[in-house]
């Protein structure tokens, strides 16, 4: 029970509550309000009066009712046990609520972010005497099967380097309540080190350096990692409208990218989402790992019909969650569904606070904060000195799916990558729905010396061929409109050609086919050489006076528009046969031609 | 410092209940009360007028100076000094009872048939609270509604939100009581609780349903809230969620599977605006407050299925797009927070076909995991995907048709032609009294794919092929 009183509500309007009588209070100090104890986080001070925003539904605070101060900025609880969990916007797990509270949420319960009685393996990483830097390893608990917990020397830590290990426990089972290690600072003090310690979710953690990107982020998802790649500790937003699969390219994303570990925000969204999500990835297997994905997997869930002002917070509590594993030199990747709701809960609170308004309504701070949360990405060199790098992928829901509105405006300046999803596309069914005219990635040019490791070699060029051969098929496209496709010549016509089998046999995906569902890199290289071969074969055997219909006929053709569903990853010489099959027949066609 | 903390909790609620005369301010449906005790925030109000007529109000905003409170009956006839206003000390509560089925109420739940107000089974906070996800089941239950248009392509699922975005003049009444007639889970035999919110609807229209109810025999399973177009607006900001919460009683506690009609969302939408506006707040888009969002996602979020118990909720919430326009805020936020949507063409409509669903833009969000084998039948994802692909490209053929002309098409694009009339006109068209099993309405689907050659149909398999395609024509 906190005993500190900081104020008495003065006002109550939704989420938001004034106080007053405020002597000795912090900005953004975690407070309770009232006597059930509702969380609150405290966010403007002005003479005697503070102004608080209340994460429960306020309904029965009235004015008069104390406001209790934790002297603590709103935190997580950072240790073994986050992976597999479940948290509401400010970190309450939300399986251990319904223990407390049943099937609703009700107001004013609360419970560790962690279990503090689970018992863990330690292993103690250093020994006594040896002298260690904030942010290094200390020690190491197996978290799930494939996910090391590394006990870090927390980043920011009382007492004056250089500081030394006094003592540390043996090799065993202990809760994280327990004392692990115990340091000694350069004056004599002793700072005792627990298995998990607390960071403030609005500060960012500290790293020693920003590293260049160079390495992809591989999706599996053949439209992003082939045409607009996203490099591992950058950022992307995925705007779309309703209905055009921003949560299912979200899903899918989560399912099979290669990060270590997955911070999956939803934020301000269904409840059924996250319900499935919490059903269906535990039975998926990772292709990396062989293991189940929740065992990479951190749900945070502030649906839309939690309290908005939690909504606001939970964006934070993923990027800390997510800067954690990240310190311990993991690559992780942050979904975040939707920053729109995020940015509208900035809305709803800034019009209760009654500021003066920028465009439609969005306080004049929303580009800081949109800026603020991008930059939080990266790829870092730890102070341990290991490597880690956080990726953000950010849904945005733009109201009519007219992507001049202001949240998609600003997102767009400050991320790097641009997956636009096209509502024509998700009415044809054609999913990913990512426009290949919209988008764009400036990560191609940082990403390709990897790409051209991978063998096969020329992906570069190969990608910029097939743009090129879409951007033309726009234009022949408009042409057709008017006159039809009938008076386009061959040569003209089999563009229109390759591009409907490119968009049919590769940029679509099926993410419940078992097969489709993800390609790995090699498959994806395989399959656009194979596109582009029936390009550079149909085109020349064209040239010597085959007409396009006999090319569309040859069975080999119907063999490359189904090969994402018939070839698996792990037998991809299924594909080079078919290229040989594809040679010979157009070798045949053009011989035909040439005997003439 | 504890004993003080008690003393301020019983003084609360000895205050509770305490009425004060004379408001300071009547503006609209608000009034202002100044010089209160401390009142909680969302406390249930009642305001008693001169004539001792009760009416029903709930704290808006509080502080240490003025109380507004919003009055849910309007302020019609009251006057500042002679105005009781008693804060209740508690939230606004229904006492909700099986026994509401077959009765008409209005947004509050008071009876408006002039019946005696049924026995409570108990008292239900009408906000109610958010349902944990971890809690939450993921529905998946087929409900078989006899709409080829939305069993075939938009199926829908029990526990899903579903709206009908529809306009001004179309035939969306008509549907919702086709469906809420017809609406059956295969495996099920227990019929469906059907909860009916009205909001500044006319009279016409709410008659329209009882009369379908009644014509179909399900009256004594329907309960009805109307808040009708002369009920004073603000009632409609109320009337779903006490709809709602009668809703969750029936499903929760008591077991049943409740489809949930509401219409006109955009009423409701409406007159939440109007009391934003009235107190000054700052607009977003159109002038609706910047919390729509969370409000409307208030109502949807309540439905679904809770793991571990028997019943469920399925909303089947009816919106009309002011002049056609879906990206209006209140059919887009909608889109946002539903599993879906259906969507009236008024084109269609215009040409005799009913109902009047263009299957494109339409989406049933639940649907992946509700259909195909063992739920409705294996080829029906497959044959879902094609029917859509095929369609859409209807659709460039008949933009590119009126440029050219018909003549001048491919004879591939005119089978095209031939295939979207035949599916408009006998798949998605059918009569209001119709009920079609799920097996005819895929039925239905391949005879219209039989008029596309076999080679352009690549989203389903072969095997699909042979066993389907072109089987109507040989039997």
């Amino acid at each position: 029970m906190p005993q500190r009183i900081v104020g008495q509500v003065k006002r109550v309007n939704g989420p938001v509550i004034t106080i007053k009588g405020v002597t000795d209070a912090m900005m953004m100090e975690l407070v309770y309000v009232g006597e059930e104890l509702l969380i609150g986080e405290l966010v403007k001070l002005d003479g005697e009066e503070a102004t608080v925003q209340v994460y429960e539904e306020a309904t029965g605070i009235a004015p008069g009712d104390n406001v209790y101060g934790t002297n603590l900025p709103l935190s997580v609880e950072l240790g073994p046990g986050l992976i597999g969990t479940i948290y509401d916007g400010i970190q309450r797990p939300l399986e251990r609520l319904q223990e407390y509270s049943g099937d609703t949420i009700q107001r004013g319960v609360a419970a560790n972010a962690l279990n503090h009685t689970t018992q863990w393996e330690y292993t103690p990483l250093v020994k006594e005497g040896d002298e260690v830097k904030v942010g290094q390893v200390v020690g190491s608990v197996q978290e799930t099967e494939r996910v090391e917990h590394r006990i870090l020397v927390p980043p920011t830590l009382e007492g004056s380097p250089p500081y030394k290990v006094a003592e540390t426990v043996k090799k065993g089972s202990y809760n994280v309540e327990k004392v692990v290690c115990t340091l000694i600072d350069s004056s004599g003090r002793k700072i005792p080190l627990k298995m998990y310690h607390q960071w403030a979710i609005r500060v960012p953690r500290p790293i020693a350096n920003r590293k260049p990107l160079g390495i992809p982020l591989i999706t599996g998802q053949r439209v992003i990692d082939m045409l607009f790649p996203l490099a591992k500790g950058g950022t992307v937003a995925i705007p779309g409208g309703f209905g055009t699969g921003k949560t299912m390219t979200q899903h899918a994303i989560a399912s099979w990218c290669d990060a270590d570990i997955i911070v999956y925000i939803g934020c301000g969204e269904r409840g059924n989402e996250m319900t499935d999500v919490l059903r269906e990835f535990p039975q998926i297997i990772d292709p990396y790992s062989g293991r189940s994905l929740m065992e990479r997997t951190i749900l945070i869930a502030n649906t839309s019909n939690m309290p908005v002002s939690a909504r606001e917070a939970s964006i934070y509590t993923g990027v800390t969650l997510a800067e954690y594993y990240r310190d311990m030199g993991y690559h992780v990747a942050i979904m975040a569904d939707s920053t729109s709701r995020w940015a509208e809960a900035l809305r709803e609170l800034s019009g209760r606070m009654e500021e003066m308004p920028a465009e439609e309504g969005f306080p004049a701070y929303l580009p800081t904060r949109i800026a603020q949360f991008y930059e939080r990405a990266g790829y870092m060199e730890t102070l341990g000195g290991d490597e880690g790098s956080v990726s953000i992928i950010g849904a945005v829901s733009p109201p009519g799916g007219d992507f001049s509105e202001p949240v998609t405006q600003h997102t767009r300046r400050f991320v790097r990558c641009f997956w636009g999803l096209d509502r024509s596309l998700a009415s044809e069914r054609h999913y990913p729905a990512i426009s290949w005219l919209d988008s764009y990635s400036e990560y191609v040019d940082e990403v390709a010396p990897w790409w051209q490791l991978q063998g096969e070699g020329g992906w570069l060029e190969s990608r910029q061929e097939i743009m090129e051969l879409l951007q033309k098929e726009v234009r022949l496209q408009q042409i057709v409109k008017l006159v039809g496709p009938d008076a386009l010549p061959d040569s003209q016509n089999f563009i229109l050609e390759v591009c409907r089998l490119f968009k049919t046999a590769f940029l679509q995906q099926n993410a419940f086919d078992e097969i489709d569902r993800y390609s790995t890199v090699a498959k994806q290289l395989k399959m656009l050489q194979l596109i582009l071969d029936y390009w550079h074969l149909g085109s020349d055997a064209i040239a010597k006076g085959v007409t396009m219909v006999k090319i569309r006929r040859l069975k080999v053709v119907q063999e490359i528009a189904r090969m994402r569903f018939s070839v698996p990853n792990d037998d991809l010489d299924q594909l080079d046969h078919i290229a040989l099959r594809l040679e010979r027949s157009m070798t045949q066609l053009g011989g035909i031609y040439e005997e003439r | 410092m504890k004993s003080v903390r008690r003393i301020e909790t019983l003084d609360r609620r000895l205050l509770s209940g305490r009425e004060y005369v004379g408001a300071s301010r009547i503006d609209g449906p608000l009034i202002y009360v100044r010089n209160t005790h401390p009142i909680g925030y969302g406390e249930l109000v009642e305001c008693v007028d001169s004539q001792g007529q009760v009416r029903t109000g709930q704290v808006l905003d509080t502080s240490d100076e003025v109380v507004v409170v919003q009055v849910f009956e309007g302020t019609s006839g009251l006057n500042l000094p002679n105005t009781r206003v008693r804060f209740m000390g508690e939230p606004l509560t229904l006492a909700v009872s099986e026994q509401m089925l077959g009765r008409v109420m209005n947004g509050l739940g008071h009876p408006r048939d002039g019946g005696s107000l049924p026995h409570g089974e108990g008292e239900m906070d009408v906000n109610g609270l958010p349902i944990n996800p971890t809690a939450r089941e993921y529905p998946r239950d087929f409900i078989q509604t006899g709409v080829s248009v939305i069993d075939g392509l938009t199926t829908l699922i029990q526990g899903q939100k579903l709206p009908i975005f529809s306009g001004n003049g179309l035939p969306h009444n008509q549907l919702a009581a086709q469906i809420a007639r017809q609406a059956k889970v295969l495996s099920e035999t227990q019929e469906f609780a059907i909860v009916f919110a009205a909001m500044g609807v006319k009279y016409d229209v709410a008659r329209y349903f009882i009369d379908s109810f009644e014509d179909s025999g399900v009256l004594g399973n329907v309960a009805l809230f109307l808040s009708l177009a002369d009920d004073p607006s603000i009632e409609r900001t109320i009337t779903p969620r006490t709809a709602l919460t009668l809703a969750e009683h029936l499903a929760f506690t008591k077991g049943k599977h409740v489809l949930v009609i509401m219409t006109d969302m955009t009423n409701y939408c409406e007159s939440l605006r109007e009391i934003s506006t009235l107190r000054g707040e700052i607009p977003s888009r159109k002038g609706y407050p910047g919390y729509l969002y969370s409000n409307l996602a208030e109502l949807y979020e309540r439905s679904g299925k809770i793991s571990g118990r028997e019943g469920s909720i399925t909303q089947l919430p009816i919106l009309t797009m002011p002049n056609d326009d879906i990206g209006h805020p209140v059919p887009d936020l909608t889109g946002y927070i539903t599993e879906g949507q259906i969507v009236f063409d008024r084109e269609m409509y215009g040409r005799g076909i009913y109902p009047p669903i263009n299957g494109l833009p339409s989406l049933s969000r639940l649907m992946k995991d509700g259909i195909g084998e063992g739920m409705t039948r294996d080829d029906h994802p497959h044959l879902a995907n094609q029917l859509f692909a095929s369609y859409s490209h209807v659709q460039d053929v008949r933009n590119l048709a009126s440029v050219i002309g018909e003549e001048e098409l491919t004879s591939l694009d005119q089978q095209y032609l031939e295939f979207g009339n035949y599916f408009e006109r006998k798949f998605v068209n059918q009569a209001f009294n119709e009920n079609r099993s799920i097996e005819q309405t895929l039925d239905l689907g391949w005879r219209a794919l039989e008029e596309l050659p076999p080679e352009e149909l690549h989203r389903v398999t072969e095997e699909e092929i042979n066993t389907y395609y072109g089987r109507s024509s040989e039997a």
